[in-house]
């Protein structure tokens, strides 16, 4: 699987977004915490293979997770669906 | 496969929106990202799926997010604007209103079916396409029952070939509840 990560100064939590390359809203929630200097890992899963889709999917619908984009996980268990910029920062003490 | 240029998928998106009494979002930047995402995914699949949906790359599933998704009538009705936000309603495009968060309206059985196609071998793939086309053939198993049934809109006789009726009649924009299904019945003899 192809993760990409993007460094910065904020590692308090640690913070995941499943994102589509094509989405408009992907792309902001990935600018925003780029903008907050949120350290974060990413992967667009429109360009994964079938098997690591399937992987994502599991992965997702195990943490209670609906199949929307982007889909932001803190600490590995606190989800944020969608740009969701005041949940973000609740989320993340910003 | 020639793909549509960006100015192409733009005009189409507003005549659309003349059309069906909505706007395109009215931030300049976030419009063209929305008609880029579209074009990757015209070029991707052969089809502008929803960019901000995971698509199959199978037509037979997809037709229901292909821009305009068949749930952008009544989430611009309900939210004021499309799941991805592309489209919006007057209040939105006059900034009289906030951009709305939507929800997902697709059903989640859809969602867990296109992915469960795209994630079929090639071979099995074609079968689905195939069962798809059948709708009589027995199908595989496990595989998604797709079968494009006939409907009219008994306001103005529209008729349409598809899974499900549109929530709105796109002719003279009569509710769901006024499609009914049009019961065909094939017979072979000889």
């Amino acid at each position: 699987m192809n993760i990409s990560k993007v460094d910065g100064k904020n590692t308090k939590h640690k913070v995941f977004v499943y994102a589509l390359s094509t989405c408009v809203w992907c792309k902001m929630t990935k600018q925003f915490l780029r903008d907050s200097s949120v350290a974060f890992e990413y992967v667009d899963v429109d360009l994964c293979s079938e098997e690591d889709k399937e992987k994502i999917r599991k992965n997702i619908k195990d943490l209670g997770g609906s199949l929307s984009y982007p889909t932001t996980i803190i600490d590995d268990k606190k989800i944020v669906m969608g740009f969701r910029k005041d949940l973000l920062k609740e989320a993340l003490e910003l | 496969m020639t793909s549509s240029t960006i100015e192409q998928l733009r005009g189409r998106a507003e005549a659309d929106a003349r059309t069906s009494g909505c706007y395109l979002i009215p931030d300049k930047e976030l419009l063209q990202a929305f008609l880029e995402g579209l074009q990757t995914n015209e070029q991707r699949y052969g089809y502008p799926s929803c960019p901000c949906r995971l698509a199959s790359g199978l037509l037979e599933y997809d037709r229901d997010i292909m821009c305009p998704c068949d749930y952008r009538d009544p989430d611009v009705a309900e939210y004021g604007s499309c799941y991805c936000r592309l489209y919006v309603n007057k209040e939105v495009f006059e900034g009289k209103k906030e951009l709305p968060s939507v929800p997902e309206r697709r059903p989640l059985e859809k969602q867990a079916r296109a992915f469960q196609a795209a994630s079929m071998p090639r071979e099995q793939g074609s079968k689905a396409e195939a069962a798809a086309d059948e709708a009589s053939s027995e199908k595989p198993e496990d595989l998604v029952k797709i079968g494009p049934k006939m409907w009219y809109c008994k306001q103005c006789g529209y008729v349409v070939f598809r899974e499900d009726p549109p929530y709105v009649c796109p002719v003279c924009k009569a509710k769901r509840e006024f499609f009914a299904e049009i019961k065909t019945k094939v017979e072979f003899s000889g």
